[in-house]
Formats: C-alpha cells, structure tokens, sequence
C-alpha cells in the first residue's frame, strides 16, 4: 500500500472519530447545564481544556461562554479541530484515496459533510440535541460502513489504528479534564449534583449504561477504572489499545506479544502496563501525572507511526 | 412536455429533422417524453442531479477561490446517434489516429515528411509540444498516441468535422461512464427498447492496453495511473478510473527512480512499477529532463524511460502533433503516410503564420474564431462576433506579434439539441468528443462525451466555461 494512501486512512478515520468525540461533549455537556440550579457556574471552560487549545480559544474568542465554545468547537472552519473542519479533512483524505475505499464509504462521508457544512449555526442551536446526534450518527454509520464494506486488509487496519488512537485520546482528556472538577468537594459530598456530575463524565464517554452494568453505583475511583482500563468496553483507554495493537501486527505480520517496529513496541509495553497495573496504583501514584505521562506516549506512539509508515523515505541519489 | 414550441432556428438539430419531426432514431425517445409531465421531467432531472452530487462526481474550476469543487451540469435528455452514422464516425478516427501516431514516430525518427516538404520544418520546432529530448525514443509498439478524445463538431450542412484533436491528456471519459450510468435510472425502458451500444467495458480496454505495453518486458505488469493531484480539475476522473481498473493512483511525490527503474513508497517499502498512464503535461514529468520548478514529476523517469524499463502512455513528446497549426496539416498528414483523403475533415483553418491566412484573418477578425496554437480548454480563444472591439484590438496585436502562435477558423454553427430548461426544451449547442485507444489496434468508443454549452447561444461547451455534459447513445442497428 502506497505509504500516502495509508496516511490518507489514518487520518480520515482520527479526523471522523475526532468529530463524533466533539459532538458528544458538546451534546452531553447542554444537557448538563440544564440539570444545574440557576445560579450554579456555567462550565464550558472545561471543554475547551479537553481540546488542548485554550490559547487559542481566548485569543479568538476571550470569554468562554455557550454561545463561543459551541462555535467555535462546531462551525469555526478556520479551527483545524471543529467539527465542520474534522469532517471536511476527513473528507478531503478520502477524496485523495477514492479508488482504496468502497464507494459507500465514500458516498456517505460526502454527503454527510454537505449537510454539516450546509446546516446553519441558528437551526443547530435551536434544536441542538437533534443536530448533534445527527454528527454522531454520521460517525457511527460511517464506521459501520467501513467495517461492512471494505476489505479488512491494510488499509482497513490503518483506518482502525487511527480511529483508536484517536478514541483512546479522547477518552484520556476529558476524563483528566473532568476527573478533577468532579472530585467530591466537601458541601456537594452525597448531593444530587454530585452524581450528575459523574454521569456526565460517563455519558461524555458514551459510558454510563456499560458503568451501571460493570459497577452499578457510581464511585470515582471506579470511574477511572472503567474508563482507562477496562478490557472490553471500546471506548476504554486499554481496550482501543488493544485493537490498535492488534491493527499495527496485522499490518506487519508479526506475531503478538512480539514487536517488529518501533510502534509496535512502544504500543506492546503500554498495553502490557495497563494489563498488570491496578487502578488503585494508578491513584495512588497520581492520576493526573498517570495521564499526563500517557498522553505524552500516545503522541511518542503516533510520531513513530508516521515515522515508520508514512514519512516519505529520502531520495536515495541513483548511482550512474 | 410537448415539443410543439421547440424551435430549431436555422441550426441542425440531433433529435428534430425539423419542429415536431424527431429523426428517426429518436422517435422512441421522443415520444417517452412527449408521454411525461412537465413537473415530472423536471423531477427525473432534479434526481439525476442529486445522484451526481452525492456520488462526488465533480469537477475542480481554476481561479474559483470559493468551493474549488462544482458539479458538472448534465441534462438528461440523452444525444442520440445513429448506427451508419456512427460507422463513418469510428471510420474517420481511426484513419486519423493511424495517420497522426504515424506522423509522430516520423517526426521523431527520419523526418520525412519535412524533408518532402509536406509540412515546414519550423512548424515543428517551434511547436511547444515538440520535445528534444524524445527524439530517437522508441516507445513500445511505435504508438505514441494511446488515448485520444478527438472533438467533433456539426455544423448547419449535417456534417461532422474535427474541431481538435486533444492528444495529450484527454479527460472527460469518466462523465460518459457515470451520464450512463444515472441514465439507466432515468429512462430505463428507452434504454433497453433503443438497443444502445455499451461504454462500460472502457475501463477493461484501457487496461488491457496500458498492460500490452509491457508485454515481453514482465508478465504481471505493475500499472499506475500518475496524477498531479486532488486539486487538479480531472481529479475525479483519475480516482475513477484507477477504481474501475484496480490500479494504484499515485501522485508525483509516491514515485522515485531508484536502482533504474521507477518504484513507488509503500508501507513496505519500494514496489517496481512499468507502466505509467500519466494525467500530468509532458513537462511537468521530469525535472532532470525538462522544467527544473515541476513539482509534480519524479526526477530520473526519462531516463528509465528511454532505457526501456518503464512505458508511459501518452508518450512523452506526444503533444506535437496537438499544436494547432499542426492540426492543420492533418489532412496532408493522413494523405502523406496513407495515401487516403481524410474522411473526417477539418474545420478550415487559417494559419496566421502564412501571409496571406494573416491577412484574411486580420481583415476578418470580427466574424472569425482565433486559437492560441498552444492552449486547450477554452482558454486563449475569442469568438470575433461575440468580441468587443478592444479584445479584437488585443488579438490583432498578438496574432502581428506572434503569427506562428495563432489559427482562426470560421465561426461553426454548432448543431444543437434540446435541453430541459425549468419546465420545457430550448435548443442549445453542443460538440462530441469521442474516445479512441491505440495499442495493438485501434479502439473507439462507442458514444463518447458530449458537451452542451448551457447559456443561451452560447458557442463555448467547455466545463470551465459554463458547459455541461449530455449522455450519448449509439445505435446498435440501423431503424426503420
């Protein structure tokens, strides 16, 4: 596979995977607020740290209200990370490796980007809930069509390695982001609230009913450990691990448990350490440093990636 | 929608012989649409338009900062032509294209036929199609040209003539295929009751082609179609047809000269590739060879190339024979190397290099077309009746300043056929542009594109100029 075409896939499944994220904090965090008492802070600060682009976020736009961070997250297109922008490389990928990818795929993603591009600010915000849905179920449906459409090969493995690596950031931010907002204050200890709160976390994560089906009650800690270690629920930190594991030895060919590449190594001991370490070490030993370390190996994680896959190799000069 | 306010005027009309009379192979057609409602033909055409938009079928205009990407206009009233008429068609192109790779394997060879004087030598040097560097190349199987879209065009006496030959990266082969396919939806049971002939297997002919290009070279030929990428305005058309043949699409920057032959990146590191069907210019192909500021080519091909390791379709120095002064010769050219008379004639042409043609056309510059011999698409042309003094004024200045750089060639009165507009049928003006294919043999495609220019009489069909396309039907058998 051309090493272009492979990088074209890798980030036409992040930059999808990256909207339906977005749409969901966005969706989950209205809802939110309109669970709080009148008088209670409005937080939408929070969703901007989640981005990592609070600069700027207060250069363009200062103050950190609704009305800003749901335009600038949704339809600024001169931010790289809105929505309307995620989905409009996502489409600009595919459009450079249409002949790789099935045509439903394609068919899909095209139309579903029009109709995002073309929907206007006013109308989304006067039914918010039902435009942002409609976001996270082009995602989905565009994940579903890659899985029932396109051959699992190598590219598909690409498409998937991307979209994990994506999830398992995603899903690494607004836990640290949230994890300390919510930790329980002494007042709010037991409250309504409180519980919201925590909910929201999970809904953000698309988490809550696989939660109350895992753990039942809510409990903070138990919150960190269904998020960042849990095996099977796929949008958990380790399970995206996993299968983007899985899809880095599929692409190599070499067995698991053993590395051929730098990825494939860097990926194998991270996956190794989420298997044997308990969320009480975690805690213990930090979790906001826990994830701050991690995030800087997932990003180690992607530039070798690139390295190893994508970057085009120097031109050797021929000899004559 | 009744036909019975549809005027022809005084032009030559594909579907009418005159008002209310369809010809015969669109008796069918006609009645179909005479049968449906007016809101209802305007429904099918709004459905065939959001098929197109849905399936991406676009193209990209230059200099539209905006939205590069438009929609081709298309207008579901299909271009019909008949079974004996297409034969003289098919006829003539291969006679030309015979004629034409001939010229061009002579002209990079012996030279005769500027040494017997047929054509002045410096017509040919001074072509900017004309490359140094390809002289004494032997590209594989002596074709040069192995993917032509020859532009045809009727005029008011029912005559087909040959308006451009357009031998160096032809594009437009792709609407024929998908304008079918969304016609199938749209009038099935004409379809079906008008015995069309079919365009689907073009993709498995160009294919078969690109490959025997390698024949006897390697048995499993690696082919790639090599484009300069997506913001080119045939990109859509370079993702198709790599899609239809199951071939890699590759930009410049995925290909490198390495150990004598040309390979491509991949994950797994360097794949050996032998046959490039290239969508970029002929110079922009190699910096080593010809522009040092291409980005676009890959450093070293030409050399490969004229080792024998890599075949390229079309051959590199194929555009000389796409000058238009040239294009002018190509009656004598036929003549010369097959000793027939052409069968598809030219449009007369005035090569403002002779004095006399200069002459002519600088006395008439208000009821003639004139071309820049080196450009394509619509651009560096004016139409002198619809030109205002000063744009005549310019060309007058150009063509006394560069004579060698300019043709004219009187004002065509392109055939027409209806096309919907809101809720009935206006005659507009159209050309064709049929495919043909040369490898072992010769290859025409069936139908071909046709370009409808979608103003009001407006001459110009070109897409980045307000055209559309239509679909095109050939008859499988002569009617009744």
């Amino acid at each position: 596979m051309l090493s272009r075409v492979a990088d074209a896939i890798y980030w036409m499944s992040r930059y999808v995977e990256r909207a339906e994220n977005t749409a969901r904090f966005i969706d989950v965090n209205l809802h939110l607020m309109l669970d709080l008492p009148a008088g209670f802070a409005r937080q939408w600060k929070p969703l901007i740290a989640v981005t990592g682009d609070e600069t700027l976020f207060q250069k363009r736009y200062g103050q950190a209200t609704e009305e800003h961070v749901v335009e600038f997250l949704t339809f600024d297109r001169s931010y790289p990370n809105s929505i309307v922008s995620c989905l409009s490389q996502a489409r600009e990928n595919a459009r450079s490796i249409r002949e790789i990818i099935s045509s439903e795929m394609w068919e899909h993603l095209n139309a579903f980007f029009l109709t995002v591009q073309n929907t206007r600010p006013d109308l989304a915000a006067d039914a918010p809930h039902d435009f942002y849905t409609e976001v996270k179920m082009g995602c989905h449906l565009m994940a579903g069509i890659t899985n029932a459409t396109m051959s699992h090969g190598e590219g598909w493995h690409f498409g998937r390695l991307g979209g994990m690596m994506e999830r398992a950031d995603k899903t690494l931010r607004i836990l640290d982001v949230k994890y300390f907002i919510l930790l329980p204050q002494v007042q709010d200890v037991g409250t309504p609230f409180d519980n919201i709160g925590w909910s929201a976390l999970l809904k953000s994560a698309s988490a809550l009913e696989m939660y109350r089906i895992a753990f039942g009650l809510i409990h903070p800690s138990r919150v960190a450990e269904f998020l960042i270690l849990h095996p099977e629920f796929p949008r958990a930190i380790h399970y995206c691990l996993r299968k983007a594991d899985r899809s880095l030895h599929a692409i190599a060919g070499s067995p698991a448990g053993t590395f051929a590449n730098e990825p494939e190594r860097l990926l194998g001991h991270l996956c190794a350490e989420l298997s044997y370490r308990p969320i009480g070490d975690i805690i213990g030993g930090g979790l906001h440093e826990f994830l701050d370390m991690f995030q800087y190996r997932l990003n180690e994680i992607d530039q070798t990636i690139f390295d190893t896959f994508f970057a085009l190799r120097p031109i050797q000069k021929e000899k004559s | 929608m009744q036909f019975d306010r549809y005027d022809t005027d005084d032009f030559y009309d594909e579907m009418f012989v005159r008002p209310g009379v369809p010809r015969p192979g669109s008796i069918l057609l006609a009645q179909i649409l005479s049968s449906l409602s007016d809101g209802e033909l305007a429904s099918r055409q709004k459905a065939a338009e959001a098929g197109l938009f849905n399936m991406g079928i676009t193209f990209n205009v230059y200099g539209h900062e905006a939205g590069v990407e438009k929609v081709w206009p298309f207008d579901i009233i299909p271009r019909i032509v008949e079974a004996n008429e297409w034969a003289g068609i098919e006829d003539g192109l291969r006679q030309r294209i015979q004629a034409l790779n001939l010229f061009i394997d002579d002209i990079y060879h012996d030279r005769k036929i500027l040494k017997d004087g047929v054509i002045p030598e410096f017509v040919i040097s001074s072509a900017s199609g004309f490359l140094l560097p390809c002289v004494g190349l032997a590209p594989p199987l002596g074709v040069w040209c192995h993917i032509a879209g020859i532009d045809l065009v009727r005029d008011r006496d029912g005559r087909f003539y040959v308006l451009e030959d357009n031998l160096r990266c032809p594009s437009g082969v792709s609407y024929v295929l998908e304008n079918r396919e969304i016609l199938k939806r749209t009038f099935p049971q004409v379809f079906e009751a008008s015995h069309v002939r079919p365009v689907d297997d073009y993709p498995s002919r160009l294919l078969e082609m690109l490959r025997s290009l390698a024949a006897g070279r390697v048995d499993n030929p690696c082919v790639v179609l090599l484009t300069p990428g997506p913001y080119n305005s045939a990109y859509y058309e370079h993702s198709f047809l790599t899609r239809e043949m199951g071939i890699e699409l590759v930009e410049g920057r995925d290909l490198v000269v390495r150990d004598g032959f040309v390979c491509m990146r991949t994950t797994r590191g360097f794949e050996r590739v032998d046959v490039i069907y290239r969508r970029i210019d002929d110079v922009f192909l190699d910096i080593e060879t010809f522009r040092s500021d291409s980005m676009l080519g890959i450093p070293g091909l030409m050399r490969v190339y004229r080792e024998g390791r890599v075949a390229i379709a079309n051959a590199p120095g194929t555009g000389v024979a796409d000058d238009k002064v040239v294009y002018g010769y190509v009656p004598d050219i036929v003549r010369y190397y097959l000793g027939e008379e052409i069968r598809i004639p030219n449009v007369p042409t005035y090569l403002c290099w002779r004095d006399d043609d200069r002459q002519y056309v600088l006395d008439h510059l208000d009821a003639l077309v004139v071309k820049a011999a080196n450009a394509s698409g619509g651009y560096g042309m004016m139409i002198g009746p619809h030109a205002t003094t000063q744009e005549r004024d310019e060309f007058s200045r150009k063509i006394q300043d560069h004579p060698r750089e300019y043709i004219a060639q009187p004002v065509v009165g392109l055939s027409r056929a209806p096309v919907i507009v809101e809720n009935h049928c206006e005659g507009r003006h159209e050309d064709l542009r049929p495919f043909v294919l040369s490898g072992k043999d010769i290859y025409v495609l069936p139908g071909g594109l046709t370009r409808v220019a979608l103003r009001k009489g407006s001459l110009v069909v070109n897409s980045s100029q307000g055209g559309g396309s239509k679909d095109t039907w050939v008859l499988d058998r002569p009617e009744n």
